[in-house]
């Protein structure tokens, strides 16, 4: 099998996605939560300032949605086309709610009318919620696996996906996203919206942490496939512990009101546990809950050598180019929310 | 045909031919945009910095849609047509993932800018957001057309396995690009776009032309379009002519399906309209006998291969569908060339604005190529069947195995209903734009002849 710098490629790929898929949660993730959270501001004003604070940069980080997608498409089509068929109808609703959230915050200030602006702005953070419960729900399962029989072939039904486990990573992903957004725009805001933000970020870190001890506890009782390499490779134990101090550091982050910290580590605990959940499932990328020879491993699912080659040339141009799109974009709207006449 | 892929196809043709009126009106709109903000920057002319805020505030409209629609497009290649992504996924899924990395990163990131930098970076580095807000658009479409035309005319890979475990594999990255249908498709789509994108421009700077509001806008609006449009238009002719000979070499089937031509080796008419009726293998119309000959072998007499010439399973089902919307593309460019081509010369002698009822033409125009467009593509889709992948794979093989008819019936119902709800919020939302017209800072002219229509300039210009 080919490899460069000693990787295999679907190794690469495997890794390469998985880093698309965190910077996506990183990203889409704060304007995501600043969404769920945005019905807690009531005034007018505090509300065009949160979604100006997403305004600029809420397109740019979806695009890391749309690469990774892409990416998972060309690398490793049969898993592509298991999982999103598997999940139609989650994926459905979700495709929905994207279209909703994106037209919400496009059209809510094309009118003055009180009515027409409390629409968008329901329509707006349910569509954040929605979005965060599905890719929650659809992690939960990914967790757990789902029913694969020999062939690869589904053999479950829709109703499989409701499970309390899939629910509570559903619940954790909302309250992750939910901290992470807020204190991105505590970052962005001053005064009264500021104020609010910082109880809406305690509380939401506060339930992140209960949720976050729950799953970690679920998944070490009902997902002990999750836990395995932990007993082959006690020396990668330092990862979950290091994802603990970090969550920990969370909160007293905003005990301290040092609020860019905070973000930063909230940034981090959504990498560090996208990277536990990588390892439980390396080298599969999906796994079956009903017979192993149903998992779906990298290399079974792997486009060809030739075409894992190109497309590695391709990030290897591409990325550096997309982080700098992004870190321009950051630091051009970098500093606090001003409202004027180009705003939402 | 099965429930699931009637559905899936219903709902695949559908959400593709919605998301297809938006991108091509913000590629030819983000060009229009690089010139008037070209021209503010060359000449600092207050009425460029405004026609390009108040067309920004239309192309953010239209971009939004154009996404949150185009990620629709990406999912469903894997929700419905699973077997169909693992067998291209080598392929197709390349060059949407050079796509998403090339061009979509691009014109996201820049768009912020566009939008909300007005203030916030220099004229010059604004200008910079415009362009390749731009280009990402005109990249966009170049992965997407590719990948599209590797669908039509496959090449540079290897079969690898057999039966439903089958799948295509790149052999030579350049010549899977670079297919035989790759860049006449391309110029065809994109030159589409502009035309899109400038009559929109056109069509409602007429409306106010007409109407005498914010006139000098409206004319420097109408005068950078119409030359977008014109040019655009003439290159269509050539485009169209180079895709038309590609279908005729490499898509025998889809060319005899276009003329309605079934005779299994004969020369071909061409018809200028006609009706096909495929029971009786009969078209009749206007036609130029032994024109499609001509036109592909410079020969009245030379046969061309027929519709009967091709195994029954293999040809296209819907010929008249496939006839009357290439008919209507073609009629709709021809259309467009005389109408651009008398505007050119209606302003070349100074008399372009007073003709009224040119003015009115021009409002409703904004149709013509949103139609060519839209007809064009179900011609080259539909042309393509039975297959998904000509020759390769078929479209009832390409489904997902996972997926029930209910659930894809339950999402074409969700998709109908947001979408017509999403058309109807856009047209209100551009209406009220139009109606507010550009925010005009301190032009007198203007201001009056809003107020006094009878004392517009236009009868004096």
């Amino acid at each position: 099998m080919d490899t460069v710098l000693g990787i295999n490629l679907p190794t690469w790929w495997f890794l390469l996605i998985g880093a698309l898929i965190s910077g996506y949660g990183i990203l889409d993730g704060f304007d995501l939560g600043a969404g769920a959270v945005h019905l807690f501001f009531r005034k007018e004003e505090s509300r065009r300032i949160a979604l100006n604070a997403i305004g600029p940069v809420w397109d740019g980080n979806e695009v890391w949605l749309v690469i990774g997608a892409g990416a998972l498409f060309a690398a490793f089509p049969m898993v592509y086309g298991t999982i999103l068929s598997v999940f139609y109808l989650p994926f459905m609703l979700f495709l929905m709610a994207i279209i909703f959230r994106a037209i919400s915050i496009e059209f809510r200030s094309k009118e003055e009318m009180a009515w027409w602006r409390k629409m968008w702005d329901i329509s707006y953070s349910v569509s954040s919620i929605v979005i965060s419960l599905l890719l929650g729900l659809i992690l939960g399962n990914l967790i757990q696996g789902i029913p694969l029989n020999a062939n690869h072939e589904f053999v479950g039904r829709l109703r499989d996906f409701f499970n309390p486990y899939a629910i509570l990573t559903a619940v954790t992903v909302l309250a992750l996203f939910s901290m992470h957004g807020a204190m991105y725009l505590i970052m962005k805001t001053e005064d009264r919206i500021y104020a609010r933000l910082t109880i809406i970020a305690n509380n939401a870190s506060k339930f992140f942490i209960l949720c976050f001890m729950a799953t970690s506890l679920a998944t070490l009782i009902y997902v002990p496939h999750m836990t395995a390499i932990f007993k082959s490779h006690p020396e990668l134990f330092v990862l979950p512990l290091a994802a603990v101090l970090i969550v920990l550091n969370i909160r007293r982050s905003i005990e301290k009101r040092q609020y860019a910290r905070g973000f930063a580590s909230s940034a981090i605990t959504t990498a560090l546990l996208l990277i536990l959940f990588a390892m439980g499932l390396y080298p599969n990328l999906v796994l079956s809950s009903i017979d192993p020879r149903g998992h779906i491993s990298i290399y079974h699912a792997a486009s060809s050598d030739g075409s894992l080659r190109t497309m590695l040339l391709f990030a290897a141009i591409g990325m550096p180019l997309v982080a700098t799109y992004t870190i321009f974009m950051f630091w051009t709207f970098r500093g606090k929310v001003k409202l004027e006449k180009h705003s939402y | 045909m099965d429930n699931v892929e009637l559905l899936s196809r219903i709902q695949f043709a559908f959400t593709i031919a919605f998301h297809y009126i938006y991108p091509p009106l913000s590629i030819g709109l983000g060009v229009c945009l690089v010139v008037m903000e070209g021209l503010y920057l060359k000449t600092k002319n207050k009425v460029y910095e405004e026609l390009t805020q108040f067309w920004v505030k239309i192309f953010a409209l239209i971009f939004g849609i154009g996404v949150a629609t185009g990620i629709v497009m990406e999912f469903e290649f894997g929700t419905n047509w699973a077997t169909y992504s693992r067998y291209v996924g080598d392929i197709f899924g390349s060059a949407l993932a050079a796509e998403g990395i090339f061009a979509f990163a691009l014109e996201s990131a820049f768009l912020g800018i566009l939008l909300f930098g007005w203030n916030r970076v220099s004229p010059g580095v604004h200008f910079m957001a415009t362009v390749l807000v731009a280009l990402g658009s005109i990249f966009s479409a170049l992965w997407i057309v590719i990948a599209n035309s590797w669908q039509q005319t496959p090449s540079g890979y290897r079969i690898e396995g057999e039966g439903m475990e089958a799948r295509a594999i790149v052999t030579d990255f350049w010549a899977m690009v670079f297919n035989p249908s790759s860049i006449e498709r391309y110029s065809h789509v994109l030159i589409g776009a502009f035309l899109a994108g400038s009559f929109l421009v056109l069509s409602v700077s007429a409306w106010y032309i007409r109407k005498g509001e914010y006139l000098v806008h409206a004319k420097a609006a109408f005068r950078i379009a119409l030359w977008v449009a014109t040019v655009s238009a003439l290159g269509q002719l050539f485009t169209g002519h180079k895709s038309a000979e590609v279908v005729t070499e490499h898509q025998p089937a889809k060319l005899a399906a276009m003329e309605g031509h079934f005779e299994k080796s004969a020369p071909a008419d061409m018809y200028l309209m006609g009706w096909v009726d495929a029971k009786t293998q009969t078209t009749t119309g206007l036609k130029i006998p032994g024109g499609l000959s001509f036109l592909v072998h410079q020969d009245f007499q030379k046969p061309i291969p027929g519709l009967n010439s091709i195994a029954p399973e293999n040809r296209p089902t819907a010929v008249n569908f496939v006839f009357q919307t290439y008919h209507l593309m073609v009629a709709i460019g021809m259309a467009i060339i005389g109408l651009t081509l008398f505007s050119m010369f209606l302003l070349y002698k100074g008399k372009l604005f007073q003709t009224r009822w040119l003015m009115t033409v021009f409002v409703f125009s904004v149709l013509l190529p949103q139609i060519a467009n839209q007809v064009g593509w179900y011609t080259a889709e539909v042309g393509r069947q039975p297959w998904v992948v000509y020759g390769l794979l078929r479209t009832s093989d390409a489904l997902s195995q996972a997926v029930k008819a209910e659930h894809v019936l339950t999402s074409l119902i969700m998709f109908t209903l947001i979408y017509l709800m999403l058309f109807l919020l856009f047209l209100y939302l551009l209406n009220k734009k139009i109606q507010h017209g550009p925010d005009i800072s301190n032009d007198q002219d203007e201001t009056t002849s809003r107020m006094n229509p009878s004392l517009s300039p236009i009868l004096n210009e």
